[in-house]
């Protein structure tokens, strides 16, 4: 079957030295909705770089829809669109006149770009700033009139690199539903990000990328199984002195009026209520420590940490 | 991309290049006309009503194509290096490097945005010599065909500088230490007739001698040089900037990381 992306042993090595990506490889099926997610410094952007010729690969081969970058790159590049994680539209330039300018560069006769480009804007909340200059606009409008611009020529994929970063959470929703809706209407999409949230929300499809490497490659509901605990955080009416014992379950105090408790996948929590109220123990809040998603991802990304320092040592 | 389609790319950037300039018509069409007025009124009546005759002519007669050529040039260079490099710096040339629209066609597009500068300038500057002094027409054909050259030519060397700046001083030094020398050791202010042999030699190295001496020759019908050697040295030079504005796009250099 043909991918939108599939990317094959890729390796940059930019001009400084620093090998930024060590042979990654990756496929994304047409129609999906798909996270790239790593920490900052990860490579994530110099992937997104390279599938939309904005870097020059070092080595390895990239073919968005079947058609190699190597070979057919002017197909392939009409059938992406992209956006980037720095605003890099011109900043005197009316909101209009980018999104118009940029529909001309695919080849758009003007008329149907200006059609084109009033329903964009009017879709993503922008119409009314049309003839300001985009410097004018807000962080999320920025970002948004970035999106209309990426979508004027109707790629088949749309690239986003860190579309949510910065922006405030009513914006994310109202983005997130956006992205959701263009999805279900047959684009694929790829974003990444930092926000594991975000790719619990949204992707069905994960790519973990640290360091140059992908170090986890799944369906997001996969990925969510083989996370096997879960901590939940009770705090306490009155202090105690030491964790309480409940049989099967793993109790730690974190101080007099918090404890931990680590749930192994399947357990349940009842009969950690039953037992501390057994023993006469208050619980006045419950709260999961943390996103699960944010521990896996850190396990993962710090485990990646220790074998490469083991290689090297 | 079809030809079509490519014609739409080709436009929009000219349009765009073209708005530009338009937009701020303060800093681009307005400084040379008023530079070359004081320049026609000090050189041309004033100093220029001493002199006397220069190749034939009037001095101010004499000086006057070379001001309009030393306009086309410096605007055309002008209009591409700070478009051209703003564009890199803000980061928006990626909208084109994105998109399907071949090298030659960024590349196109900067060069005619830098040529309809040029000629704007251009015109302007000789409607306003108009109220100093008469100008004839020798040769329309060669007149056109010089300016447009020459534009060109210019209108690359500004590319190829804003490829290789790194930050905004970077796109004046050119202008500064090597364009208006040029302009002034071409040929615009005096005949090379006047130099001792070895200076009028060493002019001859001068690419700008040619287009000055091309141009006068379109408009007075007399040169320092013959114009069709001129308008040969202006086209070798033209396909080698060329050549290197098309290598420098194809391999990414100072565009892609
Ligand atoms: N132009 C460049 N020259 C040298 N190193 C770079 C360049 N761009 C990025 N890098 C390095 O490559 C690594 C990956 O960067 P990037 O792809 O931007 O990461 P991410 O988007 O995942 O945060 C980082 O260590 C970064 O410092
Ligand atoms: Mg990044």
């Amino acid at each position: 079957m043909t991918y939108a992306l599939e990317i094959n042993q890729l390796h940059k090595i930019y001009d400084n030295g620093f090998e930024a990506l060590k042979g990654i490889s990756l496929k994304v099926e047409e129609g999906d909705f798909f996270a790239l997610l790593g920490p900052n410094g990860a490579g994530k952007s110099t992937t997104l770089g390279v599938v939309c010729s904005l870097v020059n690969k070092t080595k390895g081969s990239v073919k968005v829809f079947g058609h190699d970058l190597d070979i057919d790159v002017s197909k392939a590049k009409c059938l992406m669109g992209v956006v980037p994680q720095e605003f890099n539209f011109n900043m005197f330039e009316k909101v209009q006149d980018v999104v118009v300018q940029q529909a001309g560069y695919y080849g758009i006769a003007r008329d149907e770009a200006l059609r084109r480009t009033e329903q964009l804007l009017k879709q993503l909340s922008l119409w009314d700033k049309r003839d300001d200059a985009s410097r004018n606009l807000s962080g999320g409008m920025k970002r948004r009139l970035m999106i209309a611009r990426a979508l004027v020529h109707r790629p088949k994929l749309l690239i986003l690199d860190e579309p949510t970063a910065g922006v405030d959470i009513e914006l994310r929703r109202s983005m997130w539903e956006f992205l959701t809706r263009i999805n279900e209407q047959g684009t694929t999409i790829i974003l990444t990000t930092h926000y594991l949230e975000e790719a619990e929300n949204l992707c069905r499809n994960i790519a973990i990328i640290d360091q140059g490497d992908i170090i986890q490659n799944s369906p997001m509901r996969e990925l969510l199984k083989t996370i096997n605990t879960e901590t939940i955080v009770l705090e306490l009416q009155k202090p105690l002195a030491q964790a309480p014992q409940v049989q099967g379950y793993r109790l730690l105090l974190v101080n007099d009026t918090y404890i931990e408790v680590i749930l192994n996948q399947g357990q349940d929590i009842n009969s950690v209520f039953v037992a501390l109220s057994a023993a006469g123990i208050q619980v006045t809040s419950m709260r999961n420590k943390t996103n699960r998603l944010e521990e896996l991802f850190v396990n993962l990304v710090t485990s990646n940490k220790t074998d490469l320092k083991g290689v090297s040592a | 991309m079809s030809s079509y389609e490519i014609y739409i790319a080709y436009s929009t950037i000219v349009r765009k290049e073209i708005q530009r300039f338009m937009r701020i018509w303060v800093q681009t069409l307005l400084p040379p006309s008023i530079i070359m007025v004081l320049y026609f009124i000090i050189f041309g009546n004033l100093i220029g009503s001493r002199i006397g005759q220069m190749g034939g002519f009037d001095y101010m007669q004499f000086i006057v194509p070379g001001l309009i050529m030393m306009s086309v040039i410096t605007n055309s260079y002008g209009n591409v290096v700070s478009s051209f490099y703003s564009t890199k710096y803000q980061g928006s040339l990626d909208e084109m490097l994105v998109s399907p629209m071949p090298n030659w066609v960024i590349l196109a597009g900067y060069v005619t945005g830098g040529v309809a500068r040029g000629l704007a300038v251009g015109t302007i500057v000789t409607s306003l010599s108009l109220f100093f002094t008469q100008l004839e027409i020798y040769n329309f054909g060669i007149i056109v065909l010089v300016v447009l050259m020459t534009s060109i030519l210019f209108s690359l060397g500004g590319f190829v500088n804003a490829v290789f700046a790194n930050s905004f001083d970077d796109i004046s030094i050119v202008p500064t230490f090597i364009l208006t020398p040029l302009t002034y050791l071409g040929g615009v202010f005096y005949s090379i007739d006047l130099l001792p042999d070895f200076w009028a030699g060493m002019s001859q190295l001068n690419p700008i001698l040619y287009m000055v001496n091309a141009f006068r020759y379109g408009i007075l019908g007399v040169s320092d040089i013959q114009v069709g050697y001129a308008l040969l040295v202006i086209s070798v030079f033209i396909i080698a900037l060329f050549s290197y504005c098309m290598y420098l796009l194809n391999t990414g250099k100072g565009i892609r990381k």
